[in-house]
This record gives C-alpha cells, structure tokens and sequence, in this order.
C-alpha cells in the first residue's frame, strides 16, 4: 500500500509540474471545444443541442494526449525497472498509475468542463447529468489508455498506436456517458440506466485493464 | 553513517544467491548460455566484459527483470544452518542499480528519495543514512534535474543504501562518478559486505573492491 | 491420429498443410459458383427490396466471417501466450489480414446494401455499426504486429490486444445495439432480417461454406509463407553471435 500511494502521489505531482500533463490536456479540452464551436458557427440552439457530445469527445481526446506518457518516462529514467520489481502485484501497481492518470488529467477536465459548457450554452438542467457521466465514465477512458501505453511502452513513438488501439475499445463508455448525458438533460427515463450501464463498464474495465496492463508491462520488459 | 559503525553491525544480511544453468535470450538470439553461480553471504562479484557481452542482460535476469529461457534462479536464506530455505518473495531481497538513475528530474533531490523510501518499503531513518552516504544533504530541495550529472549518479546509487536489501545488481556505478566519489561507493559496497551483503557490479573502468571475485563474460567455445 | 501438439510442429504442419491447400480452394470454387447461381438466378426477389435483396448472399456471411476471424485470432492468441505454440501465434497473425478482408466486404457491401434502402450509403445502422468497430480492433490488432520488429514480443502483445479485445466485442455490441435503439428503432439489418424464405437458406449457406474454406486456404497458405520467410530471416542473419558465459579470472 506504501508503494501504491507513493507511485499515485508522485505521478500526480508531476504532472502539475513544469513538463507535466495536466495543463496540456485541460488546454488542449479547451481548444477543442473552441474549434468545434466556431466550426458549428454561432447558432446557440444548435450549439446547447451538441455541447454534451463536444465536451465528451472533447474529454475524451485530451485524455489521450498524455497516455503515451504514462509508463514511457518511467522507463526511459529506469524508474520502471523501480517500479516492477518492488511492486508484490504488477496489475495493482498498474490500476495505481491509472488512477494516477485520471487524478491528473480526468478530473482537471471535469473542473475544466462548467466553463466550458458556459461557452457552448449548454442548459442549466443538463450540468449535473453531463458532470456525472464524466465523472463515472473517465475513470474507464484513464484505464484503457494505461492498458495501450503499456502494450506501447517500448516503442520510441506511439500516440499515433494508441489512439487506433483505443478508439473502439473507448465506444461503450462514449455511448453511455454521452447517452446518460443527453438523457438527464432531457429529462428521459433512460438517464438511470445509461448511468447504471456506464458504471458497468468502467467497473469491467477497472478489472480488465489492470490485469492486461501487467501482462503487457512484463512482456515488455527488456 | 559513521563507518565503524556499519563494520561492526553483527552480520544484518543472511541470503544466498543461487543461480543455475542460466539462458537469456533477447530479440531471438541468445545472449548468455549457462551460467551457473552460488554467492554466499559476504560474495562481492566484479564482472567484466566487451561491449555486447551481456553484462547488463544477465544483471536484468538476475534481478528478475529479463524472462529467463532455462535455468534457476533462487534466493535462499543462508542462517548458519546447512539447511538453506528459499526466500518467499525472492524480490524483496534484491535490488538492481541500473546505468540510468530512476529519478525524476522534475522531483527533488528529497522527493525521490522519499519515493523510493516508499517502494523498496524502507525502514525508518534508512533515508538519513542513505542521504549522508551519498553526501546530499546540501541538495535536499534541489530539483534533481538541475544536478552535475556526477551527483545524479549519487542520487541514483543513494538507492541502495537505501533499499537495506541483502543482494545488490549494480550496473556501471562509476563510469560518471569522480576518483572520491567512487571511493566512496567503493567503502559502502565493503560495508554491505561486511554486513553479509552480496553485490555483482558490472564495470569498463578500473573500478575494484579489494578481495572481491573478479569474473568475466566471454564468448563460449564450442565444446 | 496425431496429437494437437504435433500439428504444432512446423514440419509436420507443411506435410498436411501443403496438400490441404489445392483441396480448399477447390472447394471454395464449386461452393461460390453454386451459391451465386442460387442467389442471383434461383432464389425469390424480395417482395419490399426487389433484387438488391441479392446483395445479402455477400453481405452476410462476409459479416460472419467477421466475427468469425477475429474468435480465430482471439483463440490462437489464448494458445500462443498460454503454451507458447509458435504456430498458434503464426495462425493469429496471418488470420488479421483475412479477417480484416471480410469484415472490409461486409461494410462494402451493407452499404450498397444501404443505399437504395436507406437512400444513403450509410445510416448507422447497429450491426453495420458493430461491424465498422469491428473494423477498427482489426486494424488495433495489426498495428502491433506491424509496430514491433522483435517477433516472439509482438505476438504476446498482439496476443493480449486479441483477447482484450475479444472480450470487449460483446459489451461494444450490446452498447451499439442500445445507442441505435434510441436513436433510429427501424433497419433492414435487424434481428430475424427481412423475413427470410426458405428457399434463401441454400444459396446462403453455399456463401458461408464457400467464405470458410477460402478462408482455410488463405490462412494455410499465408502461413507457409510466413514461416518459410522467417526461416529464410534465420539463415540470413548475420549479426549471430557466439552466447557469452561465465569465466573466472
């Protein structure tokens, strides 16, 4: 547990550091949604209609950009060497760098996000739905991308890899967290179990992923 | 840590080190073939070797960080007795310095210390002792990317004083560290020894620890 | 009869594999000439789509195929990273391609398909959805293959990519088929498809089994060829060296 917390902890610091993370993907959240406003041009009916599905495909890019990141720094400092051979179980320790991640980049992008949907005239009664499906859907999208950067540590380059090896495996969790969304803002008997459904998968994922992460980490080991 | 105190410690480790008919292969090819070696309690190793002869393969196997094709490897504790257990979690016991440095430049000198002080599980007050070892004290809050790369080296090795494990893999200690840093890396590999500590130090340069067995990787004849 | 373990060995794979391979494409040959003669010729146009109902004979069973391809890439990947059998990793990777191949015709052809239904060619449609990610874990899949020059790395890590994916494949299609449902409640794709005639089933069937032993011929041959090529990487190298061992000094 000591070994855990340090790892989360010394992550997260990094990450809102100088060179970290955490700014990088809230700017690039930010960008995004801008972009696709002006590209949607200035109608606001049209624009509070579409600002839950921008700022879901919007979180979910900014989360990639720093995946490749994850366990890459730590293996070109040696620290992963560190890492793996005091860890006692390797999935646990990579369920603890993703938590890590989403605690430096998925929950920034949460607090990022009111402002944002100010921006995109998104209406008052669609703020809780949108801000709880992504606050039970990223933790899923931090744990799948941990999974690619730890199939993809050992390549020098791999943002491109990632994001073909993510993108289909990120649709369940888009689908519900953008229906649960659209859902509670309407009002319709759905938003229950699109939230009930997207915590099963985040939950699934939670078991999934770290299990594959370490075997990816060890098969990697060189 | 005052010196003498560390010699006279009784014996703090008790572990041996088996390895037997060891293979490792890397990218299809095999690069070490059958090594076999027992280090006992108090077994300092100085290994050698050309470029490419697999100094750092074998040290990443032994550390459990390479897949081995054949072979054992084993820690077991060597406590007096003739009769020798296997250690449960065999990396608890070992720790691997590799050529890079595991800190983070972006940490201080102090945070990555507290850091690893976390993952090897260190006892109390280990971090002081490592951090006087080391002599870096003065730098506590310095961010660690900011330091000569001969004090990042130190840092890097301060690993192991920190960590109190009983089996060391130390790969080129001093190739960036000057003659009395060296020296001083020197004294505390005696010290671990003399404490029952077991250490293989992979090294180019004329780096040598009185009384250690000096071994070489050499390409195997065919028989 | 040979044990499972012995057609592991790649010699004995060439003895069976070789002749195995005439006999199947054969085979695929007869059965795609008498299922396009009963599809195109001697099976009932649909009453609502008249004769684009033909594209089916194509459409489906490549969709099969589909899904087909990927479990034969999930279940060798599971034999590879489990019991290091060689062959099981060889069979995953050059089932990729094949695979990759039918599931592109199946998005090819539902979206002719598509068109004078739909009047588009394409509507998001949940099955031609879940075909279309299906798509994308393919391409997943053979990007690591592709990313990693050490051969026995990639396959453990294209291996654990298969299976993750694999179990992944019945919660994207669960969550396509509830993200249409809210959306768009009408296809011609949906369960029990337009009422299917009997006298549909053979020229289907034909497809299917014509679609199958290409796809055995296919995976054989590519496999020949894949192993021999590595052979020949083998006897190539040039940078093999002696192993080192220990030496007192």
């Amino acid at each position: 547990m000591r070994g855990l917390r340090a790892i989360i902890a010394r992550d997260v610091t990094l990450a809102f550091r100088a060179g970290g993370g955490s700014l990088p993907a809230v700017a690039f959240f930010a960008v995004i949604t801008v972009l696709f406003a002006l590209a949607a041009g200035p109608d606001l009916t049209l624009m509070s209609k579409i600002a839950a599905p921008i700022i879901w495909t919007g979180a979910l890019f900014a989360t990639q950009i720093s995946l490749d990141q994850i366990y890459r720094a730590d293996r070109e400092d040696g620290s992963l060497d560190v890492i793996v051979t005091t860890s006692g179980e390797l999935a646990l320790t990579a369920a603890a760098k993703a938590a890590a991640h989403w605690l430096s980049t998925g929950l920034p992008l949460i607090l990022a996000t009111p402002v944002l949907a100010i921006l995109l005239n998104l209406e008052s009664e669609a703020y809780l739905p949108l801000l709880l499906s992504l606050l039970i859907g990223t933790p899923g999208l931090s744990l799948i991308g941990s999974f690619a950067a730890a199939l993809t540590v050992a390549l020098p380059r791999a943002n491109l890899l990632i994001s073909i090896i993510v993108s289909p495996l990120y649709i369940p969790i888009l689908i519900f967290g953008a229906g649960a969304a659209a859902a509670g803002a309407a009002g319709a008997p759905q938003y229950a179990a699109n939230l009930s459904l997207l915590g099963a998968a985040t939950l699934f994922t939670a078991v999934i992923a770290p299990i594959a992460s370490a075997a990816a980490l060890r098969s990697n080991m060189d | 840590m005052d010196r003498a105190d560390s010699t006279a410690a009784a014996r703090l480790f008790s572990a041996r080190f088996c390895a037997e008919g060891v293979s490792v292969s890397r990218g299809g090819a095999r690069i070490v073939s059958n090594i076999s070696i027992t280090l006992e309690p108090g077994d300092v190793v100085i290994l050698r070797g050309p470029n490419g002869s697999g100094k750092t393969t074998l040290l990443r196997a032994f550390a459990g960080l390479l897949r081995i094709d054949d072979g054992a490897i084993r820690v077991e504790s060597a406590h007096g007795s003739s009769v020798s257990a296997p250690v449960d979690e065999p990396s608890a016991s070992l720790i691997y310095c590799g050529p890079q440095n595991a800190a983070k430049a972006a940490l201080t000198v102090d945070e990555n210390l507290r850091f690893w002080a976390a993952l090897y599980d260190a006892p109390e007050g280990a971090l002081e002792t490592a951090r006087t070892a080391f002599r870096l004290e003065g730098y506590a809050d310095r961010l660690a990317g900011a330091l000569s790369t001969g004090l990042f080296r130190r840092l890097g090795l301060s690993r192991l004083v920190l960590a109190r494990r009983p089996i060391w893999f130390v790969d080129e200690p001093t190739a960036s560290l000057d003659a009395s840093s060296s020296e001083t890396f020197a004294r505390y590999v005696e010290d671990h020894r003399a404490a029952g500590g077991v250490a293989v130090i992979a090294t180019h340069d004329a780096f040598d620890i009185a009384g250690a067995r000096k071994l070489r990787l050499a390409e195997e004849q065919a028989a | 009869m040979p044990s499972l373990y012995e057609f592991a060995n790649p010699v004995l794979f060439e003895r069976w594999a070789r002749p195995a391979i005439p006999w199947l494409a054969g085979a695929t040959a007869l059965m795609i000439f008498a299922g396009l003669y009963y599809a195109l010729f001697n099976s009932p146009a649909d009453y609502q789509q008249g004769d684009s109902v033909r594209i089916m004979y194509v459409h489906v069973p490549a969709a099969w195929m589909a899904l087909f391809c990927y479990s034969v890439i999930a279940i060798s990947s599971a034999v590879g990273f489990i019991w290091k059998h060689p062959l099981a990793d060889v069979a995953a990777k050059e089932a990729a391609p094949i695979g990759a191949g039918f599931t592109f015709l199946a998005l090819f052809t539902g979206s002719l398909w598509g068109k004078p239904m739909w009047g588009a060619w394409w509507a998001w449609d949940a099955r031609l959805t879940s075909v279309l990610i299906l798509f994308f874990l393919y391409l997943g899949y053979m990007a690591i293959w592709r990313a990693f020059d050490d051969k026995a790395r990639a396959a453990r890590l294209a291996a654990i990519l298969a299976i993750v994916g694999f179990v992944n494949i019945p919660i994207i299609k669960f969550s396509v088929d509830w993200w249409n449902s809210l959306h768009q409640p009408a296809s011609v794709f949906r369960a029990g498809g337009p009422s299917i005639h009997p006298s549909m089933l053979p020229p289907l069937f034909l497809m299917a089994g014509a679609y199958m032993s290409f796809f055995g011929a296919a995976l054989l041959q590519s496999m020949r060829n894949e192993l021999s090529a590595r052979r020949q990487a083998r006897l190539e190298r040039t940078d093999v060296k002696a192993a080192s061992t220990l030496v007192e000094q």
